[in-house]
């Protein structure tokens, strides 16, 4: 052990520590005094923190700070001042036809960026990202429109939504359940089954009889569905000569959909979005692919 | 024997104050390069964002300016784009070789001439002179009591002191944004306010940076000294106190005496005049150590004193090791400025600069890009045809609108379409980009009814050909089936 607390090391003049390790004793290198000053200002920065903004936490709360800053607030405020930028910006979109917004560029290409946010926010989880549908919910971008698909047809859809029990002009019709109901028998919807298949090119089961189908077919369904089988959007019923299907163009799925009838829903977005929001989610859908 | 436990664990301070240098004045040959480096870097960092250079109608006329609210660069006639960054990468790259090369040759002589640092501590040590004095003078003033004088003394240099910083931190901002207009609107109050926050910031970094903080940046903050060490070699050309000829250093009567019993005797008298004069107040005599910036005011305060004293000057100079023990053996001194590594050196810094020349002499005035959509990977039309969806993004350039046809090859038969291009009578799309704009274009391939698809995937080249330049944009992608 040193009794000489205080060593000076001969080659460079300096103290050392007093440290020693097989003979080499460590040289103290002071800090510089204002090092020292920023870790104690660091800490004082660390108290105006704690006073100002939401530090310490208590038993069911937490102490708020002077500032009473909270992130959500900070969020809400953030979503307003991006509201107010868009209204100044969707204001054209405002007053512009739909027509006028896909013939200018300009319209177009912010309608194409708020309807693809939209369409993200709003339609996806049924339509698919890109808007390719899935069974029951319809591809828009295969040009095969149950209810039309023009500008102003994906705009009264999206508006008024499809048998939306809260809205009037919703778009509505109706395809009886012809198994349930007892309007035809389970071999009469096989049969037409067959034929709506053969409709559209595919191969019928083996030994079904074709005529009987095609017969009931002009029976029950040519009234809405058309004498040769391509619907009317007038009245949403599906082309079922398209290689696109809705739910499905297996012979079980076919024969589901006419024995329970499938009729379903989407909501309507007029309740729920701005008249903008909804006049760039029709550019945008229009865009996808399928627009006429 | 009873020690105490204060005495066994005194381990002497643990932080010390800085001490305080005072670089006494100088003149002289490295002096005089020094106020000319000084003049050089601070008019290029004045004048530069005031000269105009223009660019058509379209585009600011600033030579150099960084526009962030537009994502553009300018510096004459380059104009870089976001996507274009690589170019910094490039500058860089030739930054840090030349800084190698530097080393290589004269060891830290960044560092002791060209530096910010350097440079605004030069500027803030001359304001001090005048009105404080000179190196004794400062001490003495240290010394005193709060007179009024020094009260004034004191205040007149921070004042200045702060406007030099202001007008520092108010410079930068130039580069932003158009310069003329900035000055304006600065001292009329109608800057934005981001601009006085960083103007503010800048001022209160130079003002402590350069009049306080100092040397302790060279020594205790920057990281280039410690890299520096590690690249330097035996034939750097570093200041250096030629121990040879100085050592033993003794008084004039002295070394005259000693010659007389014929005893050795050194050239230096330990006047003190190197550490007097030195801006980060290190005694050269020690040899190389971090708080040499390598800036030779320490040559010019020894020449003078040799020269006073009728001795050859340069017994501190730009000097080598290896030319000490040359001296020894007496042999002739060797300067190695042309040797390997500086050769590769210099060649790194010709190749980099030479291929960034290259890209930058052929780079297009529009570019293509495409994205093939994932979701749908292809769709099947009501028709009954396939149809693939593409993002393509047109870039122009340019200061005019072009004018871009759009079409594709390897997939004979298809349609093209896109509710952003103008369809062209033969199957091709147009495309109208506003100036200096990119453009994202939806475009749908579609084959025709019951085509059937050899392949599950086939290549497809989107060509679109900027009609006034004729500039040809090529991008591969794929077509998907099912």
């Amino acid at each position: 052990m040193s009794t000489d607390p205080v060593q000076v090391d001969k080659v460079s003049g300096q103290t050392t520590t007093g440290h020693e390790w097989d003979g080499i004793r460590e040289l103290n290198t002071p800090l510089p005094r204002w090092w020292l000053w920023i870790f104690y200002a660091s800490i004082a920065f660390a108290f105006g923190y704690w006073i100002f903004y939401p530090s310490w936490p208590l038993a069911s709360n937490f102490v708020p700070g002077v500032l009473g800053h909270t992130n959500r607030a900070a969020v809400l405020a953030d979503v307003a001042f991006s509201n107010q930028v868009r209204k100044e910006m969707t204001a054209d979109l405002q007053k512009a036809t739909l027509q006028q917004i896909a013939d200018s560029p300009k319209m177009l290409e912010l309608a194409l960026a708020q309807g693809k946010a939209a369409f993200g926010d709003n339609c996806s989880p049924c339509h698919g990202s890109g808007g390719q549908g899935q069974k029951g919910y319809p591809n828009l971008t295969a040009g095969r429109w149950l209810w039309g698909g023009t500008l102003d047809q994906i705009q009264t859809t999206i508006t008024h939504g499809i048998r939306a029990p809260n809205d009037v002009d919703t778009r509505s019709s109706m395809m009886p359940a012809f198994g349930k109901d007892g309007i035809l028998t389970a071999a009469q919807i096989q049969q037409v089954a067959n034929y709506v298949r053969a409709l559209d090119g595919l191969e019928p089961e083996q030994g079904v009889d074709l005529a009987a189908g095609k017969q009931i077919f002009a029976d029950n369904c040519a009234a809405c569905h058309g004498d040769d089988g391509k619907g009317n959007i007038d009245m949403g019923s599906a082309n079922l000569t398209t290689k696109v299907w809705l739910y499905g163009n297996d012979i079980n799925d076919l024969i589901t959909t006419i024995t329970y009838a499938r009729n379903s829903t989407m909501p309507a977005w007029g309740q729920r979005l701005d008249p903008e929001t909804i006049k760039s989610l029709a550019v945008y859908v229009h865009s996808l692919g399928g627009g006429k | 024997m009873s020690i105490s436990a204060e005495e066994i664990y005194d381990d002497g301070p643990l932080y010390e104050a800085a001490k305080k240098v005072y670089p006494q004045k100088i003149t002289g040959t490295y002096r005089r390069l020094k106020w000319i480096v000084l003049w050089i870097a601070l008019g290029v960092y004045y004048v530069l964002p005031f000269i105009r250079w223009s660019r058509g109608p379209n585009l600011p006329d600033q030579a150099v300016l960084a526009d962030i609210a537009h994502s553009r660069f300018y510096f004459f006639f380059i104009q870089i784009w976001p996507q274009e960054v690589y170019y910094f990468t490039g500058l860089l790259i030739i930054a840090a070789l030349a800084l190698f090369l530097s080393n290589a040759l004269f060891g830290r002589v960044w560092c002791g001439y060209a530096c910010p640092q350097t440079v605004w501590t030069d500027l803030f040590f001359w304001v001090e002179r005048q009105i404080e004095g000179d190196r004794r003078a400062r001490m003495l003033l240290d010394e005193q009591p709060w007179t009024a004088g020094k009260i004034i003394k004191r205040a007149a240099k921070h004042a200045i002191w702060i406007l030099i910083a202001l007008a520092t931190g108010g410079a930068a901002m130039l580069y932003f944004v158009d310069a003329p207009t900035l000055v304006r609107d600065f001292f009329t109050l109608r800057a934005p306010a981001l601009a006085y926050i960083w103007a503010g910031i800048l001022t209160f970094t130079t003002y402590s940076l350069a009049g306080f903080m100092r040397e302790q940046v060279c020594v205790y903050m920057c990281p280039w000294p410690r890299i520096q060490a590690a690249l330097t070699d035996n034939d750097a050309l570093n200041v250096t106190y030629r121990v040879d000829r100085g050592e033993p250093r003794m008084s004039v009567k002295e070394a005259a005496r000693a010659q007389a019993k014929h005893e050795p005797a050194g050239e230096c008298v330990d006047c003190l005049q190197c550490i007097a004069v030195c801006p980060t107040g290190v005694d050269i005599r020690k040899g190389p150590q971090l708080g040499c910036i390598n800036c030779g005011l320490c040559i010019d305060a020894c020449d003078t004193v040799m020269t006073k004293i009728k001795r050859p000057t340069r017994l501190i100079a730009y000097d080598n090791d290896e030319n000490r023990e040359r001296r020894k053996r007496g042999e002739k001194e060797v300067y190695h400025l042309v040797r390997p590594r500086t050769i590769m050196y210099a060649a790194l810094i010709a190749l980099v600069a030479g291929i960034m020349l290259y890209v930058l002499t052929t780079r297009a005035n529009s570019h293509l890009s495409v994205l093939h959509l994932r979701a749908p990977l292809f769709t099947q039309t009501a028709e009954g045809g396939v149809r693939n969806g593409y993002t393509l993004r047109f870039s122009n350039k340019l200061s005019d609108p072009a004018d871009f046809t759009l079409e594709v090859s390897g997939m004979p038969g298809v349609a093209l379409s896109s509710v952003v291009a103008k369809p062209l009578s033969d199957g091709r799309l147009g495309v109208r980009l506003d100036p200096d704009s990119t453009l994202e274009v939806p475009v749908y391939v579609t084959t025709a009814p019951d085509v059937n698809l050899t392949a599950s995937s086939t290549p497809i080249t989107f060509i679109a050909v900027d009609a006034k330049t004729g500039e040809r944009n090529v991008v591969v992608d794929h077509f998907f089936g099912p």
